[in-house]
């Protein structure tokens, strides 16, 4: 029962095949090629089904199979003759028309024209399936033309494998950990902060003062399974709590906006994209989503306004503070370091305070499918705010809104465990289990910030901004000494000329204040009174009228008409929303054409030097003829070749108030008796 | 005792000529020399303004208050010139300075008497037609209130007063003249045949180094002159050759009257029409009476491969009785006739059915699908003036001086105004796809056919036609398609005239302008210009420092001798074009763009709408980091050939190397 190109699975796992798939056993053609990732298995399968392409309502489409493997739901096109338009932006694990079980967020059936959620067991297998998936695709397959039995197959089998409650040792994390070749990559320049030393140079690289101590009190998790961090209790006046939970809206309002706003990217055909757009401002103000990316963008600033102005240590609290702790904590470490702007630093940052700070991303993300009360895109909050910072000010960020999208793609790929564990302990236990279980060597995870994993040099191109306005002096070196120096004035960001009235030790320390003061704590503190609301107004706009530094303080613009919808991640899949030979990728082309250019020279500079080159040159992407290209690049590739405009069909809405306006004519001159 | 100051006259021409409220940052530009030369001088002297050629002060008025929204009360000295409007006041560092011109106030207010008690209760309020208003406090003891208020009411307003317009006064001269941007008869020719254009360059004849139609378009441009370097032997075949191929128009199917040359046949259009050939000029004065106000279907644009036409009219004289006309009839047969690939026509009328209908009554309407053959009539809903004036209203409620806080998105919406863009815009693509897709040619029209039917040529022209993208290409299309067609820009903007609650008035060029904005943000390669180059043209379409937007009609500017005594915009855009190039500007090869028509790409016009409020402005001027970007590339651009001819150089004289040379140590991140 395996799939063709599957190794032996270890014995020690669990069948992932409901007893009623296990009989049927068609031989498998070649001629459509399934891959496989070491561990994965097929498990059911369905041919001749169509899959509708997504374009104007019209019947187009292609044949193909469509299978459920224990990592993902994939169609393989029989006619798979696009071969010669390979894309430039490819995911080596995903291809176009691959699902994981973790991407997969809603599943319809279509019977008799009419939608039908699916979940659990079916009596009436339906004709249509629409998936509608984590990162916005929307797939339409038709199983008009498929055998009966194999309709029920797949469709069970789908539903089953992507949407019913999974123990965690059945992710595929797992089987891939212990099938796949240990090829992690030692280059990695992300800082993982699981060791004490991680910490102890963080607390170096922000000169933390001397009353920060990496602390290993917690090794075995003793004090919490949660937290694996220094923790400071300054008893000082000089202190300001805030309780996140009740100045931002909770995880259930985070959620139900989320909801309701990612419906509205969820387009099923054309007219429907038309029918909304009339209302498109009302209805995005209806999911109250981007009112909260401001609530909580407006929150980081007064954050960085006690730390930056006030001298004030902030101590941010949360029931669990590992949600919106996570989040405010991070933006503030983004908009006062820039370090974090940087890729790696960037990665450092999800790194100590997500995955080590121990924000429960499998409850989060409902990955197993356990509870849906847990679920909240929390993590994707923070990316949406990073995005409002990177559209703001694209010079000071190392990585563009592209590596924002993938990134945000990554939290449904299974084989990283960078977002498949609610905390370190769970994945130390996890790992600790599993590897008893199969007697061998503990789990080698992958991380999710080693990018070759998914993307060849090319493609991870798209990742680095090319007009990021680096420091002066960039220091390429040793890894943690480079750090440490780069950081040294990058984390004093605004050296205030004014002299704090505080003296002695509490000056000493507010000098230095740095983002390590946000200590994080469990349960409920008495929630000091709220600031005068217009102080972080004032505060921005003395910022703001100053030039920009691109490696100092960074802060958002938060006025209703700056906060935007971030078009790439949310548009993407939508052919009518494309704009051939626009989008910010024309930009990008132009750039990376001019860089080429300048970097072929230099290549040629240097075989004059009769060097020889070494293959580490930073890759260029080839984006010839951007007039080609389309905004939904480097995503949705292959999507609608003809060059037609989208012509809008919905039609005009009243005026209600303007009825008299309306009427009037354009002039007040009586026409027949202008006539000769 | 000021430490430093900024002086405007101590500038480029260019930052004087734009209006401006903000703290001056440009204070550092100062030398030495001049900053002790003004330390000697008196506060007052250092507040008062700069002047152009021609400008001269009317009243000045110390110490008013000027009630900035963003950054509270500022003292300083109140200046009215015949052409501008002007606070200084050195109380801040950089002094902060507030320059508009006299011909953007819509109307200025008194508030309070002069028993009013209170600070800052006694003075000006102004309203401006940029989406500002300007409030100014006099001290009731200090009497400059009156005076200038009655300078203000007669110089911002010179027509009502029966006085010139300063574009009248205005003396300064530049290197090249704007009112030759647009030549109408070389602007037809230059929509040729594109393949016929090949062969000519295929054989060689001129030097032609890029196939693209951008850089033929040029040559053609060059060809004007006619002092072509042409081997001689070769002259004749290629002046052949090139008469043949600039039958754009001219052709087989159209043809250039003369017959407006006196603008007896329509008032509102220009001297030269292109009409179907076989058209006679007889029966154009009869298609002309079924017009109305005789704005008969003119070419506006033809597809240089299909042939297929874009014209324009107004409405037909249809009335309630349903009236026909032969002629009006035959015409437009002509018109699908003259386009061989397609046996249909579509008429595009601007306007909701509703208001079409209504027409009727007026005695206009619209074609009646049974009189026109052949022909499918399209409504394309977009509102009338007042309905667009409205909009406008409602949307700088919301922005000045503060953006709505709470429900910024369904306050938006409630104004309708990006809606409206949206409606444009889809007009506009719906008849680029007709003519590029469809090969079919359209009629498009509104009720006269000087507002919408402006807007959704010159947007279709800007989409189908790459020439129109460039700076130049965009002046003529500004030109043609909005200047010499006849629309009312005296009436719809209000040149000079106190009347501000005119009915006639209608911000119909800025949402055109808006609607390119919202191209260029779409497609950020696709223009040759870049948003100041659109905020400048806006800026002086208020101005009345340029003759370019005075009159309505290319008949009255000829009357007036416009060209003879008034400065062309274009002639001081085209003086210093680094300031309005987008850097980023890739020249496409015949590439038509369709900009998405859809709420979710169209953005409000931040830059434009909400400019004078600090917090919304980019953290240095767009333009600048244009500039920035422009120095870069050329920095690029320099070491790439500093590069290359080292190259040659070495490969030359591989042997005469003295030293390593320090090049190239820079990695290319950083350099980008």
């Amino acid at each position: 029962m395996l799939g063709s190109g599957a190794k032996a699975a270890k014995p020690s796992f669990v069948s992932y095949i409901s007893p009623e798939e296990i009989h049927i056993k068609e031989p498998i053609e070649k001629e459509v090629n399934l891959r496989l990732l070491p561990g994965e298995q097929l498990l059911c399968e369905a041919s001749t089904v169509y899959k509708y392409i997504q374009e104007d309502g019209s019947n187009r489409g292609t044949y193909g199979k469509l299978v459920c493997t224990n990592f993902k739901i994939a169609f393989l096109d029989e006619d798979s003759t696009s071969d010669d338009n390979e894309p430039q932006f490819k995911n080596k694990i995903i291809g176009e028309n691959d699902i994981t079980l973790q991407c997969v967020d809603q599943i319809y059936g279509v019977y008799d024209e009419k939608k039908k959620l699916l979940t659990g067991q079916l009596r009436k297998y339906p004709e249509k399936l629409i998936i509608y998936c984590k990162d916005l695709r929307v797939f339409n397959f038709c199983l008009r033309y498929t055998k009966e039995e194999e309709v029920k197959r797949i469709v069970s089998g789908i539903i089953h494998h992507s949407q019913t409650p999974k123990l965690l040792k059945r992710l595929f994390l797992f089987s891939y950990a212990s099938a796949a070749p240990d090829n992690t990559d030692g280059r990695n320049q992300t800082v993982m902060f699981d060791t004490l030393e991680d910490w102890r140079d963080e607390l170096e690289r922000t000169k933390g003062d001397v009353q920060y101590k990496a602390v290993s009190t917690n090794e075995g998790y003793k004090v919490s399974e949660k937290i694996y961090r220094t923790i400071r209790k300054p008893p000082y006046e000089l202190l300001k709590t805030d309780d996140l939970s009740s100045s931002l809206p909770s995880l259930q309002e985070i959620q139900t906006a989320y909801t309701r706003f990612k419906q509205l990217f969820l387009i099923d055909n054309s007219t429907d994209f038309w029918a909304t757009d009339v209302k498109w401002f009302s209805l995005l103000e209806s999911t109250n989503w981007l009112e909260i990316i401001r609530r909580v963008l407006k929150k980081a600033i007064e954050v960085v306004e006690c730390l930056e102005r006030q001298h004030t240590n902030v101590l941010l609290i949360e029931e669990s503070a590992t949600d919106l702790c996570c989040v405010i904590s991070s933006l503030v470490q983004v908009m006062m370091d820039s370090y974090s702007r940087t890729k790696s630093g960037f990665q450092s940052l999800i790194q100590k305070e997500w995955v080590i700070g121990g924000h429960g991303f499998l409850d989060r993300c409902n990955h197993l499918h356990k509870s849906d009360k847990e679920e909240a895109p929390v993590f994707l909050l923070l990316l949406n705010c990073v995005w409002q910072l990177v559209q703001q000010y694209p010079p000071a960020f190392e990585f563009t809104e592209t590596y924002l999208t993938v990134l945000s793609d990554s939290l449904y790929v299974p084989i990283f465990s960078t977002f498949f564990f609610n905390s370190q302990h769970q994945k130390d236990t996890a790992m600790t289990g599993e590897s008893l279980k199969t007697q061998s060597s503990p789990f080698r995870f992958l991380t999710v910030w080693d990018w070759s994993v998914q993307f060849d040099p090319k493609a991870q191109a798209f990742l680095n901004n090319p007009l990021y306005a680096e420091k002066p002096k960039p220091d390429k070196s040793q890894r943690k000494t480079a750090r440490f120096k780069h950081q040294r004035q990058l984390s004093l960001p605004l050296t205030q000329t004014k002299s704090s009235p505080k003296r002695g030790f509490f000056r000493e320390e507010t000098d230095h204040l740095i983002k390590n003061i946000l200590g994080k704590r469990i349960g409920k503190f008495i929630n000091s009174s709220d600031e005068p609301p217009n102080s972080f107004r004032e505060f921005y706009d003395s910022w703001h009228s100053k030039p920009v530094d691109y490696h100092g303080l960074l802060l958002p613009c938060v006025d209703g008409p700056e906060i935007k919808v971030w078009a790439q991640r949310y548009l993407r899949w939508i052919p009518e929303a494309q704009l051939h030979g626009g989008g910010t990728i024309a930009t990008a082309a132009k750039i990376l054409d001019l860089m080429e250019e300048v970097q072929n020279l230099q290549v040629k500079m240097d075989e004059e030097h009769s060097q020889a080159i070494s293959g580490d040159l930073h890759a260029v992407p080839m984006l010839r003829n951007s007039a080609r290209l389309s905004s939904l690049f480097p995503f949705a590739l292959l999507q609608r070749q003809s060059v037609k405009p989208a012509l809008p069909t919905s039609t005009w809405k009243d005026l209600e108030d303007e009825d008299d306006l309306v009427r009037r004519d354009d002039e007040f001159v009586d026409l027949s008796s202008d006539m000769l | 005792a000021s430490t430093s100051q900024s002086d405007h006259s101590a500038h480029t021409k260019s930052a004087s000529l734009v209006s401006s409220d903000s703290v001056s940052t440009s204070a550092d530009n100062f030398s030495p020399d001049l900053r002790v030369l003004r330390e000697t001088n008196k506060l007052a002297e250092m507040e008062e303004p700069p002047l152009l050629p021609g400008e001269t002060i009317k009243d000045m008025a110390k110490d008013v208050t000027y009630i900035c929204p963003f950054t509270g009360a500022i003292r300083g000295t109140l200046t009215v010139t015949n052409y501008r409007l002007y606070f200084k006041s050195m109380e801040r560092d950089p002094p902060f300075v507030l320059d508009a011109s006299l011909g953007v106030i819509n109307r200025v207010e008194k508030i309070g008497g002069a028993s009013s008690r209170g600070e800052n209760s006694y003075g000006l309020e102004i309203v401006c037609k940029d989406i500002r208003n300007l409030r100014f406090a006099h001290k009731p003891e200090g009497r400059t209130r009156r005076s200038i208020f009655e300078n203000l009411m007669k110089y911002a307003f010179p027509v009502s007063n029966n006085l010139p317009l300063f574009a009248f006064e205005y003396k300064e001269v530049f290197p090249e003249n704007g009112w030759k941007v647009y030549d109408p008869i070389w602007e037809y020719r230059r929509q040729v045949d594109f393949d016929l254009l090949d062969q000519i360059f295929a054989i060689k004849i001129i030097s032609i180094e890029k196939h693209s139609i951008h850089s033929a378009k040029l040559q053609i441009k060059k060809m004007r002159s006619w002092n072509l370097t042409v081997v001689k032997p070769q002259r004749n075949l290629f002046a052949n050759l090139l008469l043949f191929s600039l039958q754009g128009i001219p052709n087989e199917s159209w043809r250039l009257s003369k017959i407006n040359e006196r603008y007896e046949l329509c008032d509102t259009y220009p001297a030269i029409l292109a009409v179907p050939v076989n058209i006679p000029d007889e029966e154009l004065k009869r298609v002309a009476s079924f017009r109305s106000r005789g704005r008969i279907p003119v070419l506006s644009w033809i597809h240089p491969e299909s042939q297929a036409t874009i014209t324009r009219c107004s409405q037909p004289m249809v009335g309630v009785s349903g009236k026909r006309s032969k002629e009006d009839e035959k015409y437009l047969q002509a018109i699908m006739d003259s386009n061989a690939q397609s046996h249909k026509i579509f008429i595009f009328d601007a306007r909701p059915s509703v208001n079409a209908v209504a027409n009727k009554a007026k005695g206009g309407g619209y074609e009646s699908e049974d009189a026109y053959q052949n022909a499918e009539l399209v409504f394309l809903d977009i509102h009338n003036i007042h309905v667009m004036r409205e909009s406008l209203r409602k949307l700088k409620e919301i922005v000045y001086p503060n953006i709505e806080e709470t429900h910024w998105l369904s306050n938006l919406e409630s104004t309708h105004w990006l809606e409206h863009i949206k409606l444009i815009l889809a007009g506009a693509l719906r008849i680029a796809d007709k003519v590029e897709s469809g090969k079919t040619s359209v009629v498009v029209h509104c009720s006269d056919g000087w507002d919408r039917t402006a807007q959704l040529t010159s947007l279709s022209l800007l989409m189908l036609d790459g020439y129109y993208r460039t700076i130049r290409g965009f002046e003529v299309l500004v030109e043609k398609e909005w200047l010499s067609f006849g629309h009312r820009f005296q009436m719809r903007v209000g040149h000079g005239d106190k009347n501000h609650a005119d009915a006639d008035r209608s911000p119909v060029f800025l949402q055109f302008i808006d609607c390119v904005w919202q191209m260029t943000r779409q497609f950020p390669t696709a223009f040759e210009f870049n948003e100041y180059f659109l905020i400048t043209i806006l800026d002086h379409l208020y101005s009345c420092l340029f003759g370019t937007f005075l009159c309505s009609s290319e008949q009255q500017r000829v009357k007036e001798s416009l060209p003879k005594k008034t400065v062309s915009l274009w002639s001081y855009i085209n003086s210093q074009l680094e300031d309005f190039t987008n850097p980023l500007y890739v020249s496409y090869s015949n590439h038509v763009l369709y900009p998405v028509a859809s709420m979710r790409h169209l953005e409000l016009w931040v830059g434009y709408y909400i400019r004078w409020n600090p917090r919304m402005k980019p953290q240095e001027p767009v333009h600048n980091r244009y500039k920035e970007l422009l120095a870069k590339r050329a920095e690029l651009q320099k070491k790439v050939e500093e590069l290359q001819r080292e190259i040659t150089n070495r490969s030359t004289s591989s042997s005469e190397r003295a030293g390593s040379p320090a090049q190239c140590v820079t990695p290319v991140q950083t350099v980008v």
